[in-house]
């Protein structure tokens, strides 16, 4: 059994799980933060990323033992004092969602990726950089609007929240 | 998932030391293939010992030409590196094109190299440079490394502690992705070296993983141009094919992506 300790959402949390233990397992199943969803659970449909130490990782692809000592962020950690986050809102503006299941992925990326780009994104980097989350309902054409939308509301030094 | 035990090496020694005491060991560093692979059960280490956090395996260092980037150095490293993008950019477009950009920011170079997928793009780029690959014991030279599909030159509990890279003066490469997996389906690796010899190197399409293309090495160096791998015939009884693309279709594919990489090279 690993003892791991953690910062999750500026919260420090710690629990006893096996070694084996996937880091979304431990979100979800230890911490009770289940907006961190699983969907293909084979590190390809982005539904499960999650912010570790400032990047943008597959929650499903890395055991909780390798975050022990690392400052997680989840979806839940975007929202401030009743306050959706930049993105959030944009997400929903723009329509950026229907069933919702890949949503928590799709905001995780795009925090990232607009930290990673600050205010230089345009429609083709978005949809590269959204390679590694898949959406079933939208086309992707709302969710990219959402994400530059959110970009150029953020602008280049506004590194909020998430971080 | 089979269960494991997990151990977080602090140095080199301390992960050659804790692999080695244990046969089912396993050293785990990006986990980007090890941890799919084990949770479809298809690898079941007893033990796990994690190199993300030894310190003497990451980071890039760029001096008069030479390049040596830490076997734990992720490929978001690579790709966002203004010394590498400076000194070999055909390395930073190979990394900045590897998966998603979750799978870059864990994913390592030592990782990828010591898997040695036959579609993997790293495989392409070190046989192409040249590369040396360090281990705690030896330096292997990219020729001798890749000894065949997922296999290296690697002895049990033999750890690669870096990559050494002398600069070309050219480098390009370009890959056509698996529009599912973003695996290489070919990918082609081109570097023109100091001595004026050029070296090209083709992922994802041999049967028995990274190649090298001699016929297309000859022409570029003597012209050193996209046009000059016109004449050259890419033989497929050696190549892959599977659900994705025939051994035919592949070699013509070779052919295009090393045109691309060359006009990519400059």
């Amino acid at each position: 059994m690993a003892n791991v300790s953690m910062t999750v959402n500026g919260r420090s949390v710690s629990g006893q799980c096996e070694d084996r233990t996937l880091l979304v397992q431990f979100i979800r199943e230890n911490l009770g933060l289940t907006g961190t969803h699983v969907g293909c659970d084979t590190s390809q449909c982005g539904a499960c990323v999650v912010h570790v130490d400032g990047k943008a990782v597959k929650s499903c692809t890395m055991l909780a033992a390798q975050a022990d000592g690392s400052e997680v962020v989840t979806i839940e950690g975007l929202a401030s004092g009743g306050e959706l986050h930049p993105v959030q809102a944009a997400f929903r503006e723009h329509h950026g969602l229907q069933c919702g299941f890949c949503t928590p992925g799709m905001i995780m990326s795009a925090v990232d990726m607009i930290q990673r780009h600050g205010g230089r994104l345009d429609e083709k980097t978005v949809r590269q950089e959204l390679e590694g989350n898949i959406c079933r309902c939208t086309g992707y054409h709302n969710i990219v609007k959402a994400v530059l939308d959110a970009a150029s509301k953020m602008g280049d030094g506004t590194k909020v929240a998430a971080e | 998932m089979y269960a494991t035990n997990y151990h977080r090496a602090s140095s080199v020694e301390d992960a050659v030391k804790l692999a080695s005491s244990n046969d089912e060991a396993k050293y785990l560093s990006g986990g980007q293939t090890l941890l799919p692979t084990m949770k479809q059960r298809l690898a079941a280490p007893s033990d796990l010992v994690d190199l993300r956090h030894v310190s003497d395996m990451k980071g890039i260092s760029v001096s008069g030409g030479s390049i040596r980037i830490g076997a734990a150095t992720t490929h978001a490293e690579v790709a966002k590196s203004s010394e590498i993008a400076s000194a070999c950019p055909g390395l930073a477009h190979l990394a900045a094109h590897i998966g998603d950009p979750h799978v870059r920011h864990m994913g390592t170079i030592g990782g990828s190299i010591a898997n040695n997928d036959p579609a993997a793009d790293y495989p392409a780029g070190l046989v192409a440079l040249n590369a040396t690959i360090v281990t705690n014991k030896r330096s292997i030279g990219a020729d001798d490394f890749f000894t065949g599909m997922f296999d290296t030159a690697l002895e049990d509990g033999e750890l690669i502690v870096a990559v050494e890279i002398k600069a070309p003066s050219k480098s390009g490469y370009a890959k056509f992705p698996n529009p599912a997996s973003r695996y290489a389906m070919t990918g082609v690796f081109v570097a023109k070296h100091g001595d004026g010899s050029v070296r090209v190197a083709v992922t994802g399409a041999g049967s028995d993983g990274v190649f090298r293309q001699a016929d297309m090495e000859q022409a570029l160096a003597s012209d050193f141009s996209a046009g000059a791998i016109d004449g050259v015939t890419v033989d497929d009884s050696e190549l892959m094919s599977d659900i994705h693309a025939s051994s035919a279709y592949r070699a013509n594919l070779v052919k295009v992506m090393a045109k691309r990489a060359v006009a990519a090279a400059g």
